[in-house]
């Protein structure tokens, strides 16, 4: 088992013509993902990395059952991509795209409360279930099959802490990156409920930010249905208030946004704190043992 | 992006959101010319001047005062533009004052006892929606009010499909104690104003104090609007207001090559591809006995000319006293980083503070060979552990 994506994922990549798509969309191959076309409207009937474009999404789950989406659309348009991907009867949209507005995201999960779909980001890695399929700008190789869940808010972060799990011998159930925007799908306390729930997964490595409850709620959530240890970290203990530092969510708005402030809840609520990013893979290590 | 008080105020106008009248001045001649139209136009016998910063509590620091007079227009004009003003909000030699708003006094004799209330609207992260907050008690710090009086505070969360609703803006103004004319003016004033964030793409508008005056007419007597920077593209009207002289210079030159920079106080520059990775770097260089000096994520391709200028920005801080590089390499390769550090080292030529570089991922170990045989005073190394540790031993 592993969360969300796996070998029977069948990957849509909008904004599939373009570099990005086009760079991320042939690592995906190369790594085993079954990519099974993409959408570029316009461009339907052609055929690119010897896959079919589509113009619709709608048109790449009726003709080639895709049941994941990938977005690469330019931030202009990406949320209208996800929203078209929700119509469509994707199961799981991963949006890659940095800079959507965030009017544009309110609408957007807005349009997603009655759809039966899972959003994952925007302004993310994307998700990863070593040996199976990589849906994401990920580097494939530094994960490896496990026994550890991660969830991040963040990019080389995220890569940091495979790493660390992967030399510790660990390796990953699926590494899930929720993006660093203030307003996102997946939040960390769903990606931890879905590891808490995976049989496969052993242990869980949280990685936050400053800004948000998100992580305080999480916290909670473990306190009362946690069964797995969870390791976290939180990244901006000498972030400046009121400073936006590079991810659009990562801003110190009021007290409860600080890192020490969600590293005090997450303690309280038996999460097993690391101060230092060096430290996540050994604490995880020792926990598993 | 921030923007000043009276390019906030001049965006909420255009929604039909009542501001006093004002007008911007940059001399004390001036001052005095926007005095008198602002009296010929409303008959304001006083004026606030106002020094126009981006910091809040301007009025501490004596950058907001009343004249009674032309003479005290001119007077207070001459003392505030020029002046450092040093404010709660600002770093402890203040900023520089470059305008004030000459605005008409709007608090004025009439029937009614003159209020002063707190309204906001920003995001609710946990609800993906919108807000709009506000209490009866205006013209404070609201994390006081929610200190003192939580139950003074309200809020309005916002449905994206509909907006402020007719019931809600009720609501806003029964819970300001509100009735009669002034009823009606906080009705339309809450309304504009949603209007007027929604339009223009914001993440915080701040109305500290909305008055109502002495006849219930009802104003946003100052503004802190912050513009969701995303969303600038559809905006290019707003775009053009963005004041460099208010940013840090090292922040806006570092925005030139695109590099997301953070300037801050520390002894120890640092460049980082990844957001979360360049915070966790920070803060290990706080644990490794020294001070972060900036924020820097170079992005996805760390080629040499970003690292050279990144390098550069970095460099031109005299507090800084060593430089760690932190890179992740996945799609990028270490290697490649590597050149590009050694290429930007021996085109700066001299560099005269340790440099560690440590690099893990795609070739690690041909980018540590790399910089190990360069001859370069730079120290390697590959594990996160390790390099913390380099921090410490250099400083």
């Amino acid at each position: 088992m592993s969360v969300l994506v796996n070998n029977n994922s069948k990957v849509v990549v909008q904004g599939f013509t373009g570099s990005e798509g086009t760079f991320h969309a042939s690592q995906m191959i190369a790594y085993g993902t079954q990519v099974v076309g993409g959408v570029t409207p316009g461009k339907g009937g052609q055929t690119h990395l010897d896959r079919p474009v589509f113009n619709t999404v709608q048109e790449a789950v009726t003709k080639a059952k895709a049941n994941v989406s990938l977005i690469f659309v330019p931030p202009a348009f990406a949320a209208d991509a996800i929203m078209e991907a929700a119509e469509a009867g994707i199961g799981v949209i991963v949006c890659i795209t940095e800079g959507i507005p965030t009017e544009d995201m309110v609408k957007v999960k807005e349009y997603l409360r009655d759809k039966d779909c899972r959003l994952v980001g925007p302004n993310c890695p994307g998700v990863i279930t070593p040996g199976e399929a990589k849906v994401g700008i990920m580097p494939g190789f530094i994960h490896s099959r496990g026994r550890v869940g991660i969830v991040s808010r963040s990019g080389t972060l995220t890569y940091e802490a495979v790493d660390q799990l992967t030399k510790a011998g660990l390796g990953q159930t699926t590494a899930l990156g929720i993006g660093g925007d203030p307003i996102i799908g997946t939040t960390t306390r769903d990606a931890v409920e879905l590891f808490m729930n995976d049989p496969e997964t052993e242990g869980i490595v949280m990685i936050g930010e400053i800004g948000g409850n998100m992580e305080a709620d999480a916290a909670y959530w473990i306190k009362e249905h946690g069964n797995k240890p969870v390791v976290g970290f939180i990244a901006g203990a000498t972030a400046p208030k009121g400073r936006t530092m590079g991810h659009a969510g990562a801003i110190i708005g009021g007290k409860s946004d600080t890192a020490e402030a969600k590293k005090e809840i997450l303690t309280e609520c038996g999460v097993h704190v690391v101060d230092s990013p060096a430290d996540i893979g050994h604490k995880m290590a020792e926990l598993l043992k | 992006m921030n923007l000043h008080e009276y390019q906030g105020k001049s965006i909420l106008k255009g929604y039909g959101v009542a501001v006093p009248m004002s007008i911007v001045a940059t001399s004390p001649d001036e001052a005095v010319e926007a005095a008198k139209e602002i009296q010929k136009k409303t008959g304001s016998d006083k004026w606030a001047v106002k020094a126009q910063i981006h910091a809040g509590g301007r009025g501490k620091g004596g950058g907001v005062k009343i004249a009674k007079s032309l003479d005290e227009v001119r007077q207070y004009a001459d003392d505030i533009i020029g002046m450092m003003l040093v404010t709660p909000q600002t770093k402890a030699e203040g900023k520089l004052v470059r305008r004030i708003l000459i605005e008409q006094n709007i608090y004025y004799p009439g029937p009614e006892k003159v209020e002063e209330y707190y309204m906001s609207i920003l995001l609710n992260r946990d609800e993906g929606k919108n807000m709009v907050m506000y209490s009866p008690r205006g013209g404070m710090d609201i994390e006081a009010v929610a200190e003192e009086t939580p139950e003074e505070i309200f809020t309005e969360l916002i449905d994206p499909k509909v907006g402020l609703t007719g019931f809600q803006a009720r609501r806003i103004a029964f819970n300001l104690g509100l009735s009669g004319v002034a009823f009606k003016e906080m009705l339309r004033f809450s309304t504009a104003l949603y209007n007027a964030y929604v339009g223009a793409d914001s993440s915080l508008f701040e109305i500290n104090p909305v008055i109502k005056a002495a006849d219930g007419k009802v104003f946003a007597a100052d503004a802190k609007v912050v513009i969701d920077d995303n969303a600038l593209f559809r905006h290019k009207d707003i775009a053009a207001l963005r004041d460099f002289d208010e940013e840090d210079p090292f922040e806006v030159e570092a925005g030139r090559f695109d590099l997301n920079f953070v300037k801050l106080d520390g002894n120890v520059g640092c460049m980082v591809n990844g957001a979360g990775l360049a915070m966790a770097t920070m803060d290990m260089i706080k644990m490794s006995g020294g001070d972060p000096a900036n924020f820097l994520d170079v992005g996805g391709t760390a080629d040499a000319k970003r690292v050279e200028e990144a390098f550069r920005i970095i460099l031109k801080d005299p507090n800084v006293k060593a430089i760690l590089v932190n890179i992740f390499g996945g799609i990028v390769r270490c290697d490649r980083v590597a050149q590009g550090i050694v290429d930007a080292y021996n085109n700066i030529g001299d560099i005269n503070i340790p440099i560690i570089v440590r690099l893990q991922g795609t070739n690690a170990e041909e980018a540590k060979v790399l910089i190990d045989e360069s001859g370069l005073k730079v120290h390697s190394a590959i594990a996160l552990q390790e390099a913390a540790e380099l921090v410490n031993s250099v400083l």
